[in-house]
Formats: C-alpha cells, sequence, structure tokens
C-alpha cells in the first residue's frame, strides 16, 4: 500500500478500513471505508468511535466521495477522511475544501505540483468544510 | 455592469497561473491527454476535428466595450480573424493553438474575463434574459442574481465532478428570453405577497437525446435560502444522479425515474442541513453586486418618435427594436445571421464595430443572445437612424429577428467531433430558399432551429420548426420536427416522420409553412396554428 498523503498531526491509524456492511454489523471496528455509491449518513450515530473514514474514488470524475465527505465534517466528525483511488493531484484541493485530511492515491503524486496547487488560490467563494472564510464574508465582515 | 474587486481578480489570476501550469505539464510530456482532458474542458478547452476550440464565458451574456474588442483582438491574434457567438450566450474560438492558450487566458482576464467552467461536468456559466435591465416586463434585474450564482459556482469544490454537466439560467419576467425551462435548473426572480423577490425553482429541464421540461420544485425561496437550497439541489444530484450511463447522466433522467415530488423531498431534506451552515451571503452582498448593475444615466424627456423615411430602416425597426422600459430608448438587437453567413458567427472587424457601436450609443453595453445574436440594449431612439447605417456598412443591418432566417445552428460536421451532419450548409440553404424578406416577414415569428446530433445543442427540440442531422448508413439526414419551443410557451418538438437529403429537407420545411399560410387564422404565428391544427395537416402536405 502506498503511504498515505496525510495533513494531521495525529499517530497514523494502524486499524484496516472495513466495509460498511461489516462496520454496521460490528461494534468495535473503529475505521470504515465507504464505496463511491454508499450513504455517508448512516454514518453518523457512530461517529464517536470512528478514527478512520476511507472514500472511495472509483474513477477520478466519480464526484460523489466530495459530498460523503462534507456531510462528515458537516456533522462534525474530525478522525481521519481518506481519499482513495483514482484520486488526481490537481482535484487534492478541492478535495481539502470538502474535509479530507489524508489521501491514498492510486498514482504517485508529484509533491512540487501538489504544494504549488494547494498554495494557488488565496481566496474561495464559497464556504466549505475547510473552515476558509468566504470572499462575501470578507467583503462584509 | 459587474466590476472584478481585489478578490475577483485574483481568484481569476490564480486560475491562469494554474492552467499555464497544467498546459506546461502536458507539454511537457508529465501529463497524458487522458490525464489532461478533464483539467482543460473545466477551462473551456475543446479538442474539436481539425483544432482546439476555446469558448470563453461571457457571464449571463453581458459585456463592455472593452471586452468586446478584447474577443475582436484574441480573433485575430490567436484566430482566423472571426468568433462564434453560442446558444449558451458565450464565444468560441476554433482555430486555438494549444501553447496560446495560457496567454489568451491571461489577455483575457486583463478585461476581467475568462474561461472557467464553460466545460467539463461542473456548473456551467449562467446564463439570462438578453434584455436584463432594459426589458419593461422585468420584476427586477435578474442579474445580480445571476452573478452571485457566478461566484458562489466558480470553483465549488463538491460540484465540480457532478454526474454531468450543469447548466442554470436566470430571468426575472414572465416572458421567456433565455429557455429558462430547458435548462438543468431554471430560476425566476418574483415578488411574494410581502413584496420580497426570491427565486422560483424549476429543476430538471434539458434537451439533448433526452428532451425535458423542467417541473416546478419551489415556487419561493426567500434571498435568505438561495444558495442553500440551490446547494441542497445540487447535492442531491451529485449523490444520486446516475453515473453508469453518460447518457442518463444529468438531472433531468435522475428527476424523470425517482419523479419530481420524491426529487423535491430529498431536497427539501437536505436544504434544512446545509442550512445550519450559515453558507448564504448576507442581504449585504446582493446589495454591493445589484449597485453594479444601477441603471446607466438616461436622459429625461427623449422623444419616442423615428423618422421612417428610408424604407430599409423602417423596417429593420418593426423587425429588430424592442420596446425598452425607459420614455425615449429602445433596444436594438444586431443579427448575426446575414444572408448566406454562418449562424452566430462575427468577424473581428464586425466585433469592433459592434464594441464602438456600444460605447457610442448604448451606455458601453452589449449582450450575447441565446439565438446566437447581440443586443445593444439601451439606444436613444434619435440614434437608431446613425447606429442603423453603421451596422449596414458591416453587413450587420439584416432585418430578421425570430424570422424563418434568424436560425440557430450548432457548429456542426463542419468543426465539431460528435456530429453526424452539418448544420451550417443547410442554415445557408433554408436561408436562401426564404432570402425574400417580404415572404419572411410575411410567415412572421418562425424560430428555426438544427442540431447537427442527438446532443441537441443547436436546440432543435425548441424549435418551432426543429432539424436534425442524423447519419443514415454512411449519409446525412435529416428529420423535420415541428412545435417546440423555449420561450414562457416552453414545449417539445415532435418528429413529423421519415428524414430528407440536405435538398429534401428544405422543401419540406417549405411545404410545411406553406400549410400555414394556408390554414393560418387572424393573428396567428406558425406554431400557434400547428398547435391548433395537430401535425396531420403538415404530415400530408409534406409525405402525402
Amino acid at each position: 500500500m502506498v503511504d498515505a498523503l496525510r495533513f494531521r498531526d495525529d499517530v497514523p491509524h494502524e486499524e484496516p478500513a472495513v466495509t460498511l456492511d461489516s462496520f454496521l454489523g460490528q461494534s468495535n471496528a473503529t475505521a470504515v471505508r465507504i464505496e463511491a455509491g454508499e450513504d455517508a449518513r448512516v454514518l453518523l450515530p457512530h461517529l464517536d468511535r470512528i478514527a478512520l473514514v476511507e472514500v472511495s474514488f472509483p474513477k477520478y470524475r466519480d464526484g460523489r466521495g466530495y459530498s460523503s465527505a462534507r456531510i462528515l465534517r458537516e456533522a462534525g466528525y474530525t478522525g481521519e477522511l481518506r481519499a482513495q483511488g483514482d484520486v488526481l493531484v490537481d482535484q487534492i484541493p478541492l478535495m481539502r475544501r470538502c474535509g479530507f485530511d489524508s489521501f491514498a492515491p492510486e498514482a504517485p503524486v508529484d509533491e512540487a505540483v501538489l504544494h504549488a496547487s494547494l498554495t494557488r488560490y488565496d481566496h474561495d467563494y464559497q464556504a466549505a468544510a475547510d473552515g476558509h472564510v468566504p470572499v462575501w464574508k470578507r467583503r462584509h465582515g | 455592469m459587474y466590476k472584478y474587486d481585489e478578490y475577483d481578480h485574483a481568484i481569476v489570476a490564480s486560475r491562469v497561473e494554474e492552467f499555464r501550469d497544467q498546459v506546461r505539464r502536458r507539454l511537457e510530456g508529465h501529463l497524458t491527454e487522458d490525464q489532461f482532458k478533464p483539467l482543460r474542458l473545466m477551462n473551456g478547452l475543446y479538442l474539436q476535428l481539425h483544432a482546439y476550440m476555446l469558448r470563453v464565458a461571457v457571464p449571463y451574456g453581458t459585456m463592455d466595450a472593452r471586452q468586446m474588442r478584447m474577443l475582436g483582438h484574441i480573433a485575430r491574434k490567436y484566430d482566423r480573424g472571426y468568433g462564434h457567438f453560442t446558444t449558451r450566450q458565450n464565444i468560441q474560438f476554433n482555430w486555438i493553438k494549444l501553447a496560446d492558450t495560457p496567454d489568451i487566458l491571461e489577455e483575457l482576464a486583463t478585461v476581467e474575463m475568462h474561461a472557467i467552467q464553460t466545460s467539463g461536468n461542473c456548473i456551467r456559466n449562467i446564463s439570462s434574459d438578453q434584455f436584463a435591465g432594459a426589458a419593461a416586463d422585468e420584476v427586477t434585474d435578474p442579474r445580480p442574481w445571476a452573478e452571485l450564482l457566478r461566484q458562489w459556482s466558480t470553483f465549488h469544490p463538491e460540484f465540480t465532478y457532478l454526474p454531468r454537466k450543469f447548466k442554470i439560467a436566470v430571468i426575472a419576467s414572465d416572458t421567456d428570453r433565455a429557455a429558462m425551462r430547458l435548462h438543468d435548473i431554471g430560476i425566476q426572480i418574483v415578488r411574494n405577497d410581502a413584496g420580497e423577490l426570491g427565486g422560483r425553482i424549476y429543476v430538471g429541464g434539458g434537451m439533448g437525446r433526452t428532451p425535458m421540461i423542467a417541473p416546478l420544485i419551489r415556487d419561493f425561496v426567500p434571498y435568505e435560502d438561495f444558495i442553500s437550497y440551490l446547494e441542497a439541489c445540487l447535492r442531491v444530484y451529485n449523490r444520486y444522479g446516475r453515473r453508469d450511463n453518460i447518457y442518463k447522466a444529468r438531472i433531468k433522467i435522475l428527476i424523470h425515474e425517482i419523479g419530481a415530488d420524491k426529487y423535491r423531498d430529498e431536497v427539501e431534506a437536505e436544504f434544512l442541513e446545509v442550512k445550519k451552515l450559515a453558507i448564504d451571503p448576507p442581504k449585504a452582498e446582493l446589495e454591493r453586486i445589484s449597485a453594479h448593475f444601477a441603471p446607466p444615466a438616461f436622459e429625461n424627456g427623449l422623444l419616442d418618435d423615428i423618422d421612417r423615411t428610408d424604407p430599409d430602416f423602417a423596417v429593420w425597426v418593426d423587425q429588430n427594436v424592442s420596446a425598452h422600459k425607459t420614455a425615449g430608448y429602445a433596444i436594438v438587437t444586431v443579427s448575426l445571421k446575414p444572408m448566406g453567413g454562418i449562424p452566430g458567427d462575427a468577424s473581428a472587424d464586425q466585433i469592433d464595430v459592434m464594441a464602438d457601436l456600444a460605447e457610442r450609443f448604448s451606455f458601453n453595453e452589449l449582450r450575447v443572445t441565446h439565438a446566437q445574436n447581440i443586443v445593444l440594449p439601451h439606444v436613444a431612439k434619435r440614434d437608431l437612424y446613425p447606429v442603423y447605417q453603421i451596422l449596414n456598412q458591416s453587413g450587420l443591418a439584416e432585418a430578421n429577428l425570430d424570422l424563418i432566417s434568424d436560425i440557430i445552428a450548432c457548429p456542426g460536421l463542419d468543426y465539431c467531433s460528435l456530429a453526424n451532419a452539418r448544420s451550417i450548409p443547410l442554415a445557408q440553404k433554408i436561408a436562401q430558399r426564404f432570402s425574400d424578406l417580404d415572404r419572411q416577414r410575411d410567415l412572421g415569428e418562425l424560430k428555426l432551429k438544427i442540431s447537427g446530433c442527438i446532443n441537441a445543442c443547436g436546440h432543435h427540440h425548441a424549435g418551432h420548426i426543429g432539424i436534425l442531422g442524423v447519419d443514415r448508413k454512411g449519409t446525412e439526414n435529416f428529420q423535420l420536427l415541428l412545435g417546440g419551443s423555449g420561450a414562457e410557451d416552453v414545449s417539445l418538438a415532435k418528429i413529423t416522420g421519415p428524414g430528407f437529403s440536405e435538398d429534401g429537407i428544405v422543401d419540406a420545411i417549405e411545404k410545411t409553412t406553406d400549410v400555414y399560410l394556408a390554414q393560418r387564422e387572424d393573428g396567428e404565428r406558425f406554431v400557434d396554428t400547428y398547435r391548433r391544427i395537430g401535425m396531420e395537416p403538415f404530415k400530408e402536405a409534406i409525405y402525402g
């Protein structure tokens, strides 16, 4: 497995992520993987015991995981949120905005390109899950 | 007109830098064409039959003279001296070199323009009423709402990899000049009983291979909830829209499959969640944007009289000039459908002429229409004759607005890699057949729309007369459709029967118009007669 790109200070979670069905069927799992079509909201009653949610991106153009991430963050989830699969370097800034804080792309990511793209935009028009202050709020205080 | 502030400038500048880096990575071989494709598409850059095509956004179709001149400059410097105005109020350049695109974007940014989200499976350029701010029947100018949506949708992190492209139109009058209900989301800004402005939201319209008229989803969304509600509409689509089949991925299919009521329930439930996030800009933001769209300094007391001595001018006034909300002013539509021309094309010189006219006679404003014409929205009636004369010298005074030769046509097989048939030569043949302007005017309002394939970029489903080009065993074949409309009387056209050759379809159209002339009653437009008498008399004339 590729080492995940992490934007967290805590120790990486060791327990492997189980499928959503297994997670819901066993009370002690702390890491879960949700597939693109699965409903992230079913995790909401269990957030206090989850340390890692891995969201799968079977194809880069399948954007369902962006909504899954925001739904989890909006519900107060603070654990690790990992994007895994066909994750392209140019998508990572958007994923960061949706609340992902770790990445396990199938293809290697050019660190220099990633750094440039993560620091490129100083402003965002809309509020999302990253706590950035949207432009309209900067305009009006 | 909206003017960028420091934030808008910074975001667009970052975008230029980002795309320059992406193009560099492509040219240096770090990105394969497959990897580059979603990146270039998100910036309106298509690989067409012969070259790259760059689609530049004209937000809600509004431009000033400086921006229009920049388009002329780009046509001259980077293309072959012309551009093509599109049915989504944008402009396309058809002969672009990949290596030039970062420079083009940098030049566009100097006049507050860009190509952001003019393609890709994201929220596209917001379209609107080309008469906004000038029409007597609007409850407010819809463009501040459209600008609000432009900003909300720009680089929206959650909605950049939707199941499919997503088009939003905003209007603010009961007259629909923007085909509002044929959009993924159509919004009519209305005033409620309490006197507040808000959005009436239709979702799930569209053309393409499965045309649908958008059902009403919410009768009134107040400004305070406007962005939240749309965020909920998009989130439900992003989560549940089909991704297994590109041809069933538009939101219209989702709504068709689950039903408008179920979709509405999902949106309302999601809205309650989203509303907790405080993502709606304050009223002050709408006021800030609206201030940019304040009416220009119209002169009071101008006369409404027009000297109609020149008969050609009088015809042009009757056909291409529309009522303005201010006494003494008029709205001029400049036809980009000259006899024998390519619908929507304008040369760099013509673009400059229209820019000059806007500056001298229309308070520095131009609009692009979804019917691929240009509007000078605020012309004093006393200036109409000089405006007409200048247009006439540049081949821009065709008096055919909304007549049979005011054809919407997609680029077709002459440019497009998806097309099955050529739309442009057919448009030219039809215009030639009906070249007599008196005959056209006798036929009256007749919206003819041509698509070169089932993707329906030429809006054939919404044509009073629609034409669909298909491939039949390796030869171009054209199907005839009747009875569509993209206006407030929105309807979808129906196919008459077996298709025709290129010459055959022109004959069939002529027979169709003959039926109308024989059967029409007082004041009926073509589409009114069709609706009254039905398809049969037309079929008999065409196939009998």
